[in-house]
């Protein structure tokens, strides 16, 4: 896939640190604003997209794969069970019990496990979005080119 | 409110049927993206600004990916003519008589439940919350989280998260392995 | 309950489309178009006139909310709809590959 015109470029270079930031807020916030794991996750996705679509597929360095992705996947995925199962030793020893200390409502370090949980969700949705479109940008260079 | 809402849903119907009905797959997706952002429209009147946000953005990959697909296709829709000429007379096709009786054995099938079980429910804005009470009441205490939505997401509900994960995590090695081009080394 | 009627039509136009249309891309249309609906139908219900957004502000006092458990229900149905979404995308641009056509009854006919 090729890039798009200059201007198109230096307007996406300018934002998409921004969007990708925004969309760490909104993970990071998810327990104290509307927003969450999902939300981030799929704004994070997108300044990905924005970045592919505006400079061709070239600029990270693809390399026909997408196993990089696909590994961070696992991992978000992997990071939320392990946070899971870890309720069953410590603490009340109940499956996605919340064994850490609640703190104060309404501060950012508070809530207990909930914004770990927001943050493997926010890995697990970003990487699987991206994944999804960078397979379908490799099946195109591949196959239809 | 509710005017305001029939308004936006009726938006959304009338772009739903031009989806439909569009000659170019490419209009008939900007078309399908009115229904999308109605939605979030509707979801931002009904004070549910968790789901506006997802919904946007979602919304906007989902036309991407969508695009990707349908622009290196042809982009036509393969008409399907309803009465067909044989030797001079014209008759209904076939398949159109029996895609009419099917939609409409499903409409009446699907209406008679409709109107069986509008009945149960409460009036719009009236809604009685029986189990989430004890959500709203307690849900700040229990969980320590301001936002309800995402308590009961991650602490009542725990299950529902880990099981979207895993569909999402399988969707997403099905895509792979669909769209793999060549066999690995 | 104008509403729940409306919610219900759109429903129907979705249903529709997937049970006449012959072009795969019109069936994932008419699919996403079902799902919209039944997601603005959980929304719907949980509504309270007059209730507040799920979030508890220190400032205010009121204790009227909006239910939260269908709008969680929903966060996680839209994330599941994007990826059967992509799914059945994936399938169908396999499809086009293969066949040179979006068009299901040609598929049909060519047997492999």
């Amino acid at each position: 896939m090729n890039g798009m015109t200059p201007i198109v470029k230096k307007v996406t270079q300018l934002i998409v640190g921004l969007i990708f930031l925004y969309g760490i807020y909104i993970i990071t916030h998810g327990h104290l604003t509307p927003g969450g794991g999902f939300a981030g996750g799929a704004v994070v996705a997108g300044s990905f997209i924005l970045l592919v679509l505006a400079y061709g597929s070239d600029i990270l360095k693809l390399k026909k794969r997408e196993e990089g992705s696909s590994v961070v996947e696992s991992l978000g995925i992997f990071l939320f069970i392990v946070l899971a199962f870890a309720a069953i030793f410590i603490g009340t020893k109940v499956f996605f019990a919340n064994y850490l200390p609640k703190g104060v409502i309404g501060e950012l370090i508070s809530a207990g496990v909930i914004p770990l949980y927001n943050i493997a969700v926010g890995i697990e949705v970003a990487a699987a979005l991206f994944t999804i479109f960078l397979a379908l940008v490799i099946y195109k260079e591949e196959v239809l080119k | 409110m509710e005017i305001i809402l029939s308004i936006v849903i009726v938006f959304m119907i009338l772009g739903a049927i031009y989806a439909l009905y569009a000659k170019d797959l490419l209009s008939a997706l900007i078309a399908c993206g009115i229904v999308g952002y109605g939605l979030v429209i509707c979801f931002l009147l009904l004070r549910a600004p968790d789901l506006a946000i997802v919904q946007i953005v979602v919304e906007t990959i989902t036309l991407v990916i969508m695009v990707a697909v349908v622009l290196n296709s042809t982009r036509e829709e393969l008409k399907e003519k309803a009465v067909v000429k044989v030797d001079g007379v014209s008759y209904v096709h076939q398949r159109y008589i029996v895609n009419v009786i099917l939609v409409v054995v499903f409409a009446l099938f699907l209406l008679y439940f409709f109107k069986e079980s509008i009945y149960t429910l409460n009036h719009f804005g009236e809604h009685v919350t029986r189990m989430s009470t004890a959500y709203i009441e307690s849900a700040a205490e229990q969980t320590g989280s301001a936002n309800l939505v995402t308590g009961v997401l991650f602490d009542f509900r725990g299950y529902d998260t880990l099981g979207e994960a895993t569909i999402l995590f399988t969707a997403v090695i099905g895509i792979l392995t669909i769209l793999r081009a060549k066999a690995k080394k | 309950m104008i509403v729940y009627l409306l919610c219900f039509i759109l429903f129907l136009v979705g249903l529709f489309g997937v049970l006449t249309k012959r072009n795969v891309i019109k069936i994932v249309i008419g699919l996403s178009i079902m799902e919209f609906s039944i997601f603005l139908f959980f929304a719907l219900i949980g509504y309270i006139d007059e209730g507040l957004a799920p979030i508890i502000v220190q400032n205010i006092s009121s204790t009227k909310f909006v239910d939260p458990l269908p709008q969680a229900m929903v966060l996680t149905a839209i994330v599941i709809g994007l990826a059967t979404n992509s799914m059945l995308l994936a399938i169908a641009i396999r499809l086009y590959k293969k066949y040179n056509t979006f068009d299901i009854r040609k598929i049909n006919s060519l047997k492999g």
